[in-house]
């Protein structure tokens, strides 16, 4: 040990601070094979995941401590304050067909929306990997296509919920009241449609942000930023995020709509 | 990433085929599970047969999605673990929450009573 390298570390205590820092836990080394950015989205949405937890399970909670409508009790079902009301019953209409009941029928094809948005999604990251700007975009446009056509699908749900149906529902005030709002509705109790109105709401908004990140994506894949940055890691976490939208529909559709 | 991307440095100007065979595998998966709760919808009684089935169909489908859509299975061990953990200790903290909750509800309105 006569000399001095640079490159080679010494042993002694006193060039510690010279030596290249390269242990395990002085930084430099990726335990997970995951980019920063990407570790944060992971972490980002499994919080995110807990505040629908929590949404999921308020809804679990003050359905359960409301009355259920009894099949058996020889009665037909009909709207009433009195007991939590049938989703399919609530969620029957579609555009265009006027008073026909097709239960659950709008949803599944708003449902068929996202998952199609989600493999478009996957289409563009896979393009991503590949450098190929031309299928990133092609793939992105489609995918903000189906989002924006998830947004107007909603916006008619909402639309139809708020307005109601003619018939209307015989309140406790001896009125007739039609559709929703936060404080009264035709359909059941008071929490069903501020339940409804605050899951599919707060969802629509991830929806919307989703749509939002997309744009920025495609245009900045248009401009080259990506190009030029030698990989298309933004586009692979904004498809995290998006596919987390959709998972978070699947749970939304289960509970919302099919229990 | 195993499969599933192309590793392979990328020469300029040439484009590797696209690999998405397993996109749409798991496409028609998602697709067949979503008509198989519809199936159930339709006819069975509601219940908690029913529900049961609806939160066990609603799993898998979430696994596909996160599992392949989000790559989550293809990434290393620890970062899986990371993930999946959590969301273990959430249905945990959900189930002790639900139950804790019923009981806590009824004494309240026991109280009351």
């Amino acid at each position: 040990m006569s000399t001095i390298s640079t490159t080679q570390p010494l042993t002694t205590a006193s060039s510690a601070t010279e030596r290249p820092r390269s242990g395990t836990w002085d930084g430099g080394n990726e335990p997970f094979k995951a980019s920063y950015g990407k570790l944060m989205m992971w972490f980002f949405l499994l919080s995110d995941a807990f505040t629908f937890a929590a949404f999921l399970t308020t809804y679990g909670l003050i359905r359960h401590r409301n009355p259920a409508f009894d099949p058996n009790a020889g009665v037909p079902f009909k709207f009433s304050t009195a007991y939590w009301p049938i989703p399919d019953k609530v969620f029957n209409a579609f555009p265009g067909m006027g008073h026909a009941d097709v239960p659950l029928g709008f949803v599944a094809l708003m449902t068929m929306i996202l998952i199609f948005s989600s493999v478009t999604m996957v289409l563009a990251v896979e393009a991503g990997h590949r450098m190929d700007k031309k299928d990133v975009q092609k793939w992105l446009l489609w995918t903000i296509l189906f989002g924006a056509t998830f947004l107007g699908s909603q916006a008619w749900e909402w639309s139809h919920f708020i307005h109601g149906t003619t018939e209307g529902t015989l309140m406790a005030d001896g009125t007739v009241f039609h559709g929703a709002n936060l404080a009264q509705n035709q359909y059941g109790p008071v929490l069903f449609a501020d339940l409804f109105f605050f899951i599919t709401g707060f969802h629509g908004t991830h929806v919307f942000s989703g749509v939002c990140l997309l744009v920025y994506c495609f245009i900045a894949t248009t401009n080259d930023t990506f190009h030029k940055r030698g990989h298309y890691e933004m586009v692979e976490k904004v498809g995290l995020y998006w596919h987390f939208v959709d998972l978070v529909w699947v749970f939304v559709f289960t509970f919302f709509y099919l229990v | 990433m195993a499969n599933h991307a192309s590793t392979e440095p990328v020469q300029a100007g040439e484009i590797p085929k696209p690999n998405v065979g397993w996109i749409w595998k798991t496409f028609f998966v998602l697709v067949g599970i979503t008509a198989l709760e519809f199936v159930f919808v339709f006819l069975m009684n509601p219940g908690t047969l029913r529900n049961s089935i609806f939160i066990i169909l609603t799993i898998f489908k979430a696994f596909f999605i996160v599992a392949e859509f989000m790559h989550l299975k293809h990434e290393v061990k620890a970062l899986i673990w990371t993930i999946l953990i959590p969301m273990a200790l959430l249905i945990w903290l959900l189930i002790a929450l639900v139950s804790e909750g019923t009981y806590g509800g009824q004494a309240i309105q026991n109280a009351f009573n």
